[in-house]
């Protein structure tokens, strides 16, 4: 073995370890007996399964209302901001009307502005009105914010799809609302696909929006929830966190596999080839 | 041939739907003439209240007001309601102007092609019109007022703000809020332990998305050539170990970091101390707090730019390697003159978009370090606040919204003018109707 490439493999092995070493010692966390930080060994002594009971028969936090919360934050959100995404992107990608510039433009200008700015607004309005603590605020901007991020993306893959596609089913006699649920939806299932996982991703992790947003235990979801059980300044509950966090990852771990070969192309899309 | 255009816009510009009665289409015409009547009701009655709201945002204190012998309490006005109501209502006037310039254009259009003997369409025809040539009209309305209602009334509710004094104790509906133009800005820049902070942070914001941007991108694509050079067996087992970060969430990752470098407990310490070295106070001292970030940053960043300069390199074509190795040329020399200047040509943008998400990266300072450890003489800030993390405190839990309004406005003005650079290059905007 040449020298070069034995370096390689010691880079790579240091590399593997440091990145598998958290992810095993948060598994092994979870697994352990007791609930303190602190462990003589990564791997327990005795394995136990106890603290993914607790998670849902625990009674000082409510873990299973938060999972149903979040499943229903992030569904939700999927659904509303895959369907504006792919109305408004289709629109702005095959149609030439008056306004269209123009909307484009301010598409551009409104991703430029820090997310957080509007996240502040809403957050303020909704505090002076005393709307606060709802999740229909969350799923409501989580889908909007979605069509606004990504409708480039979906607009460059519309841009792709052949016209002759589409002018065909037109002289045949199709509707326009025809053309677009029986040849153009179909034909962007992939990027459907692709879209609504990532908002669902989006939603199911998001903190910063759902922090301002939910006032009460039993409307939090995950993020919030775990967030706040790391952050006790007493915390006895590590263990508990580590199930909690294993839990909040799995799903997001079986959508990454499955998003895997969407991925390149999905970051690379609005990007420029040179 | 009789004229009609001067008569039919004429009266359009009356009174809504005249015109279109002029042009026998009744039942588009009484659509409009409603749309006028609901209109101007509702100027008469309401515009001028929800302008002056907008103007003085509320002239009555809450308090207590002597009636007769007695004092009463009264509620007051609520500036932020009656800004936010001023804000609808100018929207409400600009619609209102629209449709009817809309109006006087369809009259206009239709007494034309009378003119030419075309008749008028009947209400049908103009119904199955709008399903068909407004269309894309037609599907844009939910995504367009959703995005109105939520991104963009909103950022214009936070540019206003800017330019008051909502910020604690002056908060409604106890006080009244009032406009004081520059003075927000210049107390931020000017004045004292304002300015300190702001320049302190915003100095550390740049440092750090500096320092976090080059650091993921040397690692990701040092460790991509790594992979990708001749001879390394298991390219496939490395790759799929090395995306761990990227697929972990990063909520939990950084929550997991943060009990990992626990001071006391963290088991990083722990083994510190088992090879007899002291534990170090990995986020509690503000030198090794901003050390810690930006490790703990690269851990999470760098696999992604691992994936994209593995996709870039399969593309550069081999016969530029074959030809270097013809000539005998060194592979550090090959390195530098062939694959590094082509995979920074291929990911400049995703540079420029890197800088600016670290620039924005709220979660790994908030969740890793609260932005914490405080430093004595920040307001409302620590030794790792980024600009937004700092925005983010001022909001929730220090009420000085005027100050996080005028933050964000900075931060737009940075990030507009990265993005701008960027998207100048985006090929989807560019290219659009190359493959027709």
């Amino acid at each position: 073995m040449k020298l070069q490439h034995f370096i390689t493999y010691v880079i790579l092995i240091l590399l593997t370890l440091s990145v598998v070493y958290p992810a095993l010692w948060i598994v092994m966390s979870s697994l352990k007996e007791g609930n303190s930080l602190y462990s003589e060994t990564l791997i327990p002594r005795a394995f136990t399964f106890d603290h993914y009971k607790d998670l849902f028969t625990n009674t000082r936090y409510q873990y299973s209302l938060w999972y149903m919360n979040t499943i229903k934050v992030a569904v939700l959100s999927a659904i509303l901001g895959t369907i504006m995404t792919m109305l408004g992107s289709y629109a702005m990608a095959r149609f030439r009307f008056v306004g269209r510039k123009f909307g484009l433009m301010g598409m551009l200008v409104l991703n430029m502005f820090p997310s957080f700015m509007s996240l502040v607004a809403i957050y303020i309005l909704l505090l002076q009105f005393e709307l606060l603590n709802s999740h229909w605020a969350l799923i409501l901007v989580y889908s909007s914010g979605a069509f606004i991020s990504n409708v480039f993306v979906a607009k460059g893959f519309y841009d792709t799809i052949p016209r002759s596609l589409d002018e065909a089913a037109r002289i045949d006699g199709a509707s326009h609302w025809k053309v677009f649920t029986s040849v153009m939806i179909p034909l962007s299932k992939p990027m459907l696909t692709y879209i609504s996982l990532v908002i669902f991703n989006g939603a199911w992790v998001d903190f910063i929006f759902a922090r301002l947003i939910l006032r009460t235990a039993d409307q939090e979801t995950l993020a919030v929830g775990l967030y706040d059980i790391v952050n006790q300044q007493t915390s006895t509950d590590f263990t508990f966190f580590a199930a909690g966090a294993v839990l909040l990852s799995v799903p997001v771990l079986l959508l990454f596999v499955w998003l895997q070969r969407f991925l390149v192309d999905g970051l690379t899309a609005g990007a420029s080839k040179g | 041939m009789t004229k009609h255009t001067p008569q039919a816009t004429m009266l359009s510009t009356l009174f809504m739907g005249l015109g279109q009665w002029y042009n026998r289409q009744f039942i588009k015409g009484i659509l409009f003439a409603l749309i006028e009547i609901i209109g101007i009701y509702w100027i008469v009655t309401r515009l001028a209240d929800s302008v002056r709201g907008l103007v003085t945002l509320g002239d009555t204190p809450r308090g207590m007001i002597k009636v007769g012998k007695v004092y009463q309490p009264v509620d007051g006005d609520h500036s932020i309601f009656l800004m936010v109501e001023g804000l609808i209502s100018l929207i409400f006037v600009l619609l209102f102007v629209f449709v009817y310039a809309l109006c006087i254009r369809d009259a206009r259009i239709t007494a034309n092609n009378r003119e030419q003997g075309i008749e008028p369409h009947s209400f049908s025809v103009t119904l199955s019109n709008i399903a068909n040539k407004n269309f894309p009209y037609l599907i844009l309305v939910i995504p367009i007022t959703a995005a109105i209602l939520l991104t963009v009334m909103p950022i214009i509710f936070s540019v206003l703000v800017a330019f008051t004094d909502f910020a604690a104790p002056i908060l409604p509906p106890a006080k009244l809020v009032s406009w004081v133009g520059f003075d927000v800005f210049n107390k931020l820049i000017n004045l004292g332990s304002w300015s300190h902070t702001l320049y302190g942070v915003a100095a550390w914001t740049v440092v750090w998305a500096i320092i976090a941007t080059l650091s993921t991108y040397l690692l990701g694509t040092i460790v991509a050539v790594l992979i990708q050079q001749k001879g390394i067996r298991l390219k496939t087992f490395w790759r799929t170990m090395l995306i761990i970060p990227f697929a972990v969430p990063n909520l939990v990752s950084l929550l997991v970091f943060r009990n990992l470098l626990n001071e006391e407990f963290g088991p990083i310490n722990q083994y510190l101390e088992l090879i007899g070295l002291s534990g170090l106070p990995w986020l509690n001292d503000p030198t090794w707090a901003r050390l810690t970030v930006i490790f703990v940053n690269l851990w999470l960043g760098f696999p992604l730019i691992m994936i994209l300069v593995s996709g870039i390199l399969t593309t550069i074509p081999k016969d530029l390697y074959e030809a270097a190795d013809v000539d005998g040329a060194p592979r550090f020399y090959v390195f530098r003159a062939i694959t590094l200047p082509l995979v920074l040509y291929s990911t400049a943008p995703i540079l420029i978009m890197q800088f600016a998400s670290n620039f924005n990266n709220f979660n790994v300072i908030f969740l890793l370090t609260n932005g914490n450890p405080v430093v004595p003489d920040y307001l409302y800030a620590g030794g790792t606040d980024l600009l937004v993390t700092w925005l983010y405190k001022l909001t929730l839990t220090n009420n000085q919204y005027n100050f996080a309004s005028v933050l964000s406005i900075l931060i737009f003005i940075i990030i507009a003018s990265l993005s701008i650079l960027n998207y100048r290059n985006t090929r989807s905007f560019k290219e659009e109707d190359m493959i027709q």
